[in-house]
């Protein structure tokens, strides 16, 4: 008598043991591929529930700056417009100060100095948004009317997007505050790019006479398509951002040329009229809105994260 | 001629040590400039927000307008409800895409699936909510508990993903391939030796994201939407602490920021626990960054 009348052959336990490998691989998948299915019901249902204006306005949406849902005359331009112009203003401020961040964080600073301000960057992260858009409007907005703005106004005043008096409550103020809420996602990822560079390549810089600020650019041009794609990502961040712009922006559906007018972002609009839409065509323009708004950042964040990924795999 | 020649090469040496000295400078200048903010936030909301806490904020309904004292406490229970509604399926979705995508790494679709995820973990909080209310506030017909913590788990989803991911791929394949070599297979190896092993780290991913979505505003302005009472029931609205904090931000009463700030304080506080923690459990268990 055999073994195999008592408990399974060798064969069977085997493939036993396959099979319940072969179901737990796919059941995490299953669970993964929940991610790719809800991606596509995104983009359906938005695509869906945007038909009407769809229809009725076409490409014409994208171009017209008039926003009235009494005479039912929606076009997105103003809103473009003020999300885009916020996000570069932010750009502008965040970029250099984020730079300088990773670099004293992957570079210069050790021990205690690096963990404590890596760690008050990564708290500047996880601040939510209501909290920056109650601080703007209580006292970053005043600070912002009566001191920041007067200023450039008198000195850089000759300039368009400088000219005329302000609130606070307007396109610069959303896009200093922008900066701040981003310059922790630039500093992070570009920090961690800047350390992807391998220590020789800084020790051949000195050993060639260079001086440490000559070794460090070295670093920084080796990792610049990860910085790009930190920048990117950032963008990407400062374009989807909500409440705080919502709070602080104006929410005027304008086009003017000066940063000191109050303007209109495309995800404050959605925020501030959705709950209360009544009319089909209105809800429906507003749906509109946020499929550009997620169009835009999905083709955003998805040539962040490939620049990011070109670096960390040249690295291995 | 070469004493001039000599000079004129250590002023050139001069110039870029000054150079490197002043870009160094500049550097440590940039991380001060991005830190203030901070420190003027965090005082400030415990300035104003702190004075305005005690025990009635916790427990009390908010008061109309000129009362004195109220709360948050419906919306401190209606955020506790809707990130446990959340985590339902957010926490197993995120972890059980994370083992797929470290554990499964060679295939053509844990690329896919890793790529859509830090995609994902980019769109605006504010598309999951308009998603969400076509999914469920459409069909329903009213603003629920329901779809607030739906729009929630969702958000939740790619950070835990991510994490689980990193803290997967921290273990040592060593320790993978003793579990495979005494004849363990693959899905016990992946679930009770990688997986255990890398508990802590995952936990810390929930929190962080239990964390983010707690001070989530934009996906809930139009799927739970509000409510003045208490409520516990998943298909009626529920009050949160961000919209509450939101809807009293905006109000022109000075009461009412009061209940505001001491909101944003709870937020705030809670955001830094958090993060404390899992700075502490991570330091402990692995090296990250």
């Amino acid at each position: 008598m055999s073994n195999s009348d008592i408990v399974m052959s060798d064969g069977e336990i085997k493939s036993k043991r396959k099979l319940q490998d072969i179901i737990f691989e796919n059941l995490t998948l299953l669970f993964a591929l929940t991610l790719i299915l809800l991606v596509l019901l995104i983009m359906y249902e938005m695509f869906r529930d945007s038909a009407p204006t769809r229809e009725k306005f076409g490409l014409g949406f994208i171009f017209n700056g008039n926003w009235d849902p009494v005479k039912e005359d929606f076009g997105a331009l103003s809103f473009i417009y003020g999300t885009f112009v916020s996000s570069m203003i932010a750009l502008a401020i965040a970029l250099p100060v984020s730079l300088g961040v990773a670099i004293f964080l992957s570079e210069i600073a050790k021990g205690a100095v690096r963990s404590t301000i890596s760690f008050l960057i990564e708290i500047l992260a996880a601040i939510p948004s209501i909290i920056y858009g109650f601080w703007g409007i209580f006292v970053f907005a005043p600070y912002m009317k009566n001191f920041i703005e007067p200023f450039l106004s008198k000195y850089l005043g000759f300039l368009p997007v400088f000219s005329g008096s302000s609130s606070g409550f307007n396109l610069f103020t959303a896009g200093v505050i922008l900066s701040i809420m981003i310059i922790p996602i630039i500093t992070s990822i570009s920090r961690d790019v800047m350390k992807a560079i391998p220590q020789s390549q800084r020790e051949a810089a000195y050993a060639l006479g260079a001086t440490r600020w000559e070794a460090i650019k070295m670093a920084i041009l080796n990792a610049k398509s990860g910085i790009l794609g930190a920048t990117v990502l950032g963008l990407g961040r400062a374009i989807g951002e909500t409440m705080a712009v919502t709070m602080v922006i104006g929410n005027k559906a304008q086009i003017k040329s000066s940063f000191f007018e109050p303007a209109y972002s495309m995800a404050s609009v959605i925020a501030n009229e959705f709950a209360e839409a009544s009319g089909k065509l209105h809800i429906s323009a507003l749906i509109e809105v946020g499929l550009i708004l997620f169009g835009v950042t999905f083709i955003i964040n998805s040539l962040a994260r490939l620049l990011i990924y070109s670096v960390s795999k040249s690295k291995k | 001629m070469l004493k001039e020649e000599l000079l004129r090469k250590k002023r050139k040496f001069e110039y870029r040590k000054f150079k490197s000295t002043l870009m160094l400078s500049l550097s440590i200048a940039a991380s001060i400039i991005a830190v203030l903010p901070l420190l003027y936030i965090f005082f400030y909301t415990t300035a104003s927000g702190a004075s305005a806490l005690n025990f009635d904020f916790f427990t009390n309904l908010p008061k109309p307008f000129g009362e004195e004292g109220g709360g948050m406490g419906n919306a401190i229970l209606g955020t506790f409800i809707m990130l446990m509604i959340g985590s339902t399926f957010g926490i197993p979705i995120g972890i059980m895409t994370g083992i797929y995508v470290s554990e499964y790494s060679g295939s053509v679709m844990s690329v896919i699936i890793k790529f859509l995820t830090d995609v994902l973990s980019g769109i605006p909080s504010i598309v999951i909510g308009i998603f969400t209310y076509g999914l469920i506030v459409l069909q329903t017909g009213k603003f629920s508990a329901l779809a607030g913590g739906f729009a929630l788990g969702l958000l939740m989803i790619p950070t835990i993903t991510r994490t689980t991911e990193e803290m997967l791929k921290l273990v040592p394949n060593t320790l993978r391939e003793a579990s495979l070599a005494l004849g363990i297979t693959k899905w016990k190896t992946s679930l009770f030796i990688v997986l255990k092993t890398a508990s802590s780290g995952i936990i810390t991913g929930i929190l962080l994201a239990l964390a983010r979505a707690a001070g989530e505003t934009a996906p809930l302005l139009f799927t739970s939407f509000g409510n003045n009472f208490w409520s516990t029931s998943l298909n009626e609205p529920m009050s949160s602490i961000p919209v509450q904090i939101y809807n009293f931000a905006i109000s022109p009463y000075e009461d009412w920021h009061k209940m505001a700030w001491a909101g944003a304080f709870v937020l705030i506080t809670l955001v830094f626990v958090v993060n404390l923690i899992v700075r502490i459990i991570t330091k402990r268990k692995f090296t990250l960054n």
